[in-house]
């Protein structure tokens, strides 16, 4: 149902008049872009596309994006759109969130909205901080973090998005980083998906959170940390130098070397994005022993919500009458007449 | 019947022309069935009537306890009837506990009907009986009628080879065969009925319609010896018409469908259950057929936030709860005010603060509805006064959200929620339609989502609308393009145009409900003690106090001639099953000196406390020289509340 119509736009076509409020070298800026190039690509049309979002720097997306857009209140966008998709399957919903407004407050929600696959796209901004309140530490920050509420590093074990995801029952999880040219191939990718896409975008808060996925991320020298991952295609990285092997009997991946770009021979495994066992292994991979999995970790669509509710209504209607008189007068009823009742 | 009503709590004439059974037992016993079916062949005998069904919150309470007690009770007449009775004539009670919590209820004189199968030392000892009050005196003031019902239901459904366990479980319908035959019932309609139920299970149908025939006679046979008599009320005058008993429940939900009609737009109902809020819940979701989507909710902050999400979409939104819900709605109903979205908040409150008495009656969330949110949040406030108003009130709550594009509050309580009444069938096209418009094409050069109409509202755009794309949300709006705004003049301006928006509101002149336009004294009410009031006040004109009742349906804003209609009056009284909320609302919009009687025990007002603190005002009536209102003990805890 997204998109029926494809329609010509350009980037400029989504860009509002509303003067972007983030700080400069703030990582949404970044994202933003990315979007407004994707939009295009899939050919969206503005007046059917409707941005979602919460409460955070990156709730403040839906201002910048020339389409329909409901700012809501912390961490209860998921429940909002899952109202305007039961109403009107048709819009093309992007939800949009932080790691405090989607995980923390909203967790609850995002769980909901997951496991029943309202057909949506979802992008958590990840920046491992509460931007917009200046810099407490949120549910993704890094154990040790110093902020001004945990002044001597937080002590609190942080959630992975697309294992929280996953283990909501989400049948698509990405990841992609703000300022990565494989960005809008991941958003691509999530549009195509039918049913709730879960996006997790790595964002830096240059503020606040200055850096912290610069290991994977940095916009130099972090490439080889990366392992972008592609349906079908052997899990490499560090320009095809190293890949990802499984040892069946552990039940684990291991690193391996590839030696002349023969990964069969050093056993590097095939990405199949419908095997969720493999998403969890892959969501879960401890950074730093191993790459960051980037790109569509998995993806196997499933029943939307919104077309189980509506076959459940055309079931249930069918056959029926909507006669409001006689709904009113439904039960067993008796008449009056003059002053005294008649029993019927 | 046998009793001689006490002057105070019945009408004067001889004959009785209104009678209030109730009836009691434990919560596995199908006390709540019987008075539902009993209520029904009340309602086809056509006497007028309303029930009170009485509950304890846990679903399977131990056996044969004092706080697994469940009482039904009915009182019907050949008269209006608008409450559930004070006191009743007859009590049936199937066991010792039953018949302990619900004894001292009982009229002087009343008659009791007592199952001597279920008293045995343990459930006497479970009713804390010392010794068993059948051998004592303390049935002594009352018409005593004790046999062994267990036994007889066994006779009766022996030929069905039904075990002990579920023949014993078929006692509900012996009783209820005795009440038929009591108050002269056709016993058809139940035959039917059980026929249907247990459709299914034909032996199972058989043995119960054999044990309500047995019951029935056995009220012939035993008629012979006082004190059972058959009482034949004739039916109550009423208005010509098609009649149906409804409950609070139901008649919202049907008043939210006939309210989406009108507005000619699909409905979406969010809700999370909760009693005694999910009745609503449950009608609705059988209601598909009428454009009704209903979501079951995480909870209530989802179940108001897709409800705000579908009215955005261009659906009317509607959420349900009880205070608790309500309390966790608060912050997305800032929302909806400050989006301006059509919403209706339907609260059916119960006991509080936090979880309170889930299965009891309050109206203590009126302070909630009414001044409870963050920031300058005016929504209007309704409260429906019966069972059957609860539709009318419903369809004005549609009809002010999608006018007046705003969330609007509709207060019910538990006591109209379980509540059954008779019904006139309303014909739908006596309503006048309020069709939801949606702006489609920009009014000017530029779209300007916040620019309103004559009734001081923005425009309802749908996304999906070419050319109208536009930015929504909880932050300040400029006061015309609807863009973030932080400017301070325009915040002024909003909030004050956010205040008037509902202030201005056209809400209906109030009447008097009963009695002159001016007078001594004004008995104000709202929401569900439109009955007891209503009674109070009739009988107290009829001692010669001059009193008048007021029932008052729009909280917020308040009709704007309320404050001249109270000063017509010396003294105004507004009793509450809270401590005083309406009272202070009035005094803080009206500047009227209003007293308040209040009770807050989970039971509704009986009419004999409301006729006691009217009188009081009254000086020369008999019996009530002085003048102060009384110490109200209804607010000390009922026995099974103590336990
Ligand atoms: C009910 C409520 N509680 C708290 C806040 C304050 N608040 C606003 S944004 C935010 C955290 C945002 O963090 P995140 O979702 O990570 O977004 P970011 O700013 O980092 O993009 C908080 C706590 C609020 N607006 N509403
Ligand atoms: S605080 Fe951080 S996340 Fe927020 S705008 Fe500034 S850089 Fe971006
Ligand atoms: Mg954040």
């Amino acid at each position: 149902m997204n998109a029926p119509v494809k329609i010509e736009t350009t980037l400029k076509d989504w860009e509002t008049d509303q003067e972007v409020r983030w700080c400069p070298g703030c990582g949404d800026y970044a994202i933003l872009k990315a979007v407004q190039r994707t939009l295009p690509q899939l050919g969206s049309d503005p007046a059917n596309t409707v941005f979602i979002s919460g409460i955070g720097c990156s709730s403040r997306f839906p201002y910048y994006i020339e389409s329909y857009g409901f700012h809501t209140i912390h961490g209860r966008a998921p429940a909002v759109a899952t109202g305007v998709k039961l109403a009107n399957p048709d819009l093309d919903v992007w939800l949009v969130t932080g790691d405090g407004d989607g995980l923390s407050i909203g967790g609850n929600h995002m769980m909901h909205v997951l496991r029943r696959n309202v057909n949506m796209q979802i992008m958590l901004f990840n920046n491992e901080i509460y931007g917009l309140t200046k810099g407490q530490y949120s549910p993704t920050s890094r154990e040790g973090t110093r902020t001004p509420t945990s002044p001597i590093g937080s002590v609190d074990h942080p959630a992975n998005p697309c294992a929280f995801a996953l283990g909501s029952g989400a049948r698509f999880v990405g990841r992609g980083i703000d300022v990565s040219k494989n960005l809008p191939d991941v958003l691509n990718a999530a549009h195509a998906h039918q049913g709730a896409a879960f996006v997790e975008i790595f964002q830096n808060c240059i503020v606040y959170n200055k850096d912290v996925f610069d290991a994977f991320a940095a916009p130099k020298g972090a490439e080889g940390q990366q392992l972008w991952l592609a349906d079908g295609e052997p899990m490499l990285f560090d320009k095809g130098e190293k890949g990802l092997a499984f040892d069946a009997e552990n039940l684990h991946f291991t690193v391996v070397d590839v030696v002349d770009g023969d990964w069969q021979a050093a056993g590097v495994r095939v990405h199949n994005v419908k095997n969720r066992v493999m998403a969890h292994l892959l969501a879960e991979l401890p950074f730093g022993e191993f790459p960051m999995p980037l790109g569509v970790l998995y993806d196997d669509p499933a029943p939307t919500y919104e077309s189980a509710v509506i076959a459940e209504r055309e079931a249930s209607v069918s056959g029926k009458e909507a006669n409001l008189a006689k709904l009113l007068s439904g039960g067993q009823t008796w008449t009056v007449d003059g002053t005294a009742a008649d029993p019927v | 019947m046998a009793t001689q009503a006490p002057a105070a709590s019945t009408d004067s004439s001889p004959t009785p022309d209104a009678i209030v059974v109730r009836f009691a037992g434990d919560s596995g016993d199908g006390m709540q069935l019987t008075g539902g079916q009993f209520t029904l062949s009340t309602a086809l005998a056509g006497n007028d009537l309303a029930t009170f069904p009485d509950f304890p919150a846990e679903i399977r309470a131990p056996q044969g306890t004092l706080f697994g007690v469940s009482a039904f009770q009915i009182n019907f007449g050949s008269r209006a009837i608008n409450t559930a009775g004070d006191a009743p004539d007859v009590l049936v009670a199937m066991n010792p506990a039953a018949l302990k919590v619900n004894l001292p209820a009982l009229k002087p004189g009343g008659l009791v009907i007592v199952d001597t199968g279920e008293f045995t030392k343990r459930n006497l000892d479970k009713a804390k009986y010392d010794a068993s009050p059948l051998d004592d005196d303390t049935l002594a003031p009352f018409d005593v009628l004790a046999f062994d019902i267990s036994a007889r239901t066994l006779e009766a459904v022996e030929p069905f080879g039904l075990g002990k366990k579920d023949g014993l479980r078929c006692k509900n319908m012996w009783t209820l065969g005795l009440a038929l035959w009591m108050f002269d019932r056709p016993r058809e309609p139940l035959h039917d009925w059980l026929n249907r139920k247990f459709a299914k299970a034909p032996d199972i149908a058989a043995a119960n319609i054999a044990a309500l025939d047995a019951g029935h006679a056995y009220g012939e046979t035993a008629e012979l010896s006082a004190p059972l008599k058959q009482v034949h009320l004739p039916p109550a005058p009423s208005e010509p018409g098609l009649y149906r008993t409804i409950t609070g429940a139901e008649a919202v939900s049907l008043g939210l469908v006939a309210g989406a009609q009108l507005a000619e737009l699909p409905m979406f109902f969010g809700g999370y259950p909760i009693t005694p809020a999910s009745a609503i819940l449950h009608h609705l979701a059988r209601l598909k057929e009428y454009g009704v989507t209903t979501f079951q909710a995480e909870d209530e902050i989802a179940a108001v936030c897709a409800a705000i999400g579908a009215s955005y979409a261009g659906q009317l939104g509607v959420t349900s709860s009880s205070g608790p819900g309500i309390a966790l709605k608060t912050e997305a109903l800032g929302l909806g005010i400050m989006t301006e979205l059509p919403l209706v908040v339907v609260n059916s409150q119960r006991g509080g603060p936090s979880t309170g008495l889930p299965t009891k009656t309050e109206q203590s969330d009126l302070y909630q509805a009414v001044y409870g949110r963050n920031g300058d949040a005016p929504m209007p406030v309704i409260a429906a006064r019966s069972p059957g108003d609860a539709f009318e009130v419903a369809i004005e709550a549609c009809r002010l959200a999608v006018k007046y594009m705003t969330p609007v509050m509709l207060l019910t309580d538990g006591y109209i929620a379980n509540a059954a009444e008779p019904w006139k069938v309303p014909d739908p096209s006596s309503f006048e339609p309020f069709p939801a418009k949606f702006l489609t094409e920009p009014r000017g050069e530029v779209l300007e989502p916040y620019k309103r109409n004559e009734n001081g509202s923005r425009p309802w755009i749908k996304p999906g609308t070419p050319h109208m794309m536009h930015r929504i949300g909880g932050i300040e709006k400029d006061a015309t393009t609807g863009n973030i705004s932080y400017d301070p003049a325009n915040h002024q301006l909003m909030t004050d145009t956010r205040r008037d928006k509902i202030a201005n509101i056209p809400v209906p002149d109030q009447e008097v409900a009963f009695g002159e336009t001016t007078g001594k004294l004004a008995v104000v009410g709202w929401g569900s003690t439109y009955g007891p009031i209503k009674q109070a006040v009739r009988r107290s004109i009829d001692k010669g106090c001059s009193v008048s009742h007021i029932h008052i349906r729009h909280i917020w804003p308040l009709p704007k001639n309320l404050g001249e209609l109270l000063s017509g009056f010396d003294r105004v009284l507004v009793p509450e099953m809270n401590t005083g909320q309406l009272k202070t609302v009035l005094r803080d919009q009206l500047l009227v000196d209003a007293e308040s009687l209040t009770k807050t025990s989970g039971q509704p007002f009986q009419i004999a406390e409301l006729e006691e603190a009217i009188c009081a005002y009254f000086d020369g009536v008999k019996g009530n020289e002085g003048g102060e209102v009384q110490a109200n003990e209804q607010q000390l805890p009922s026995p099974v509340e103590s336990e």
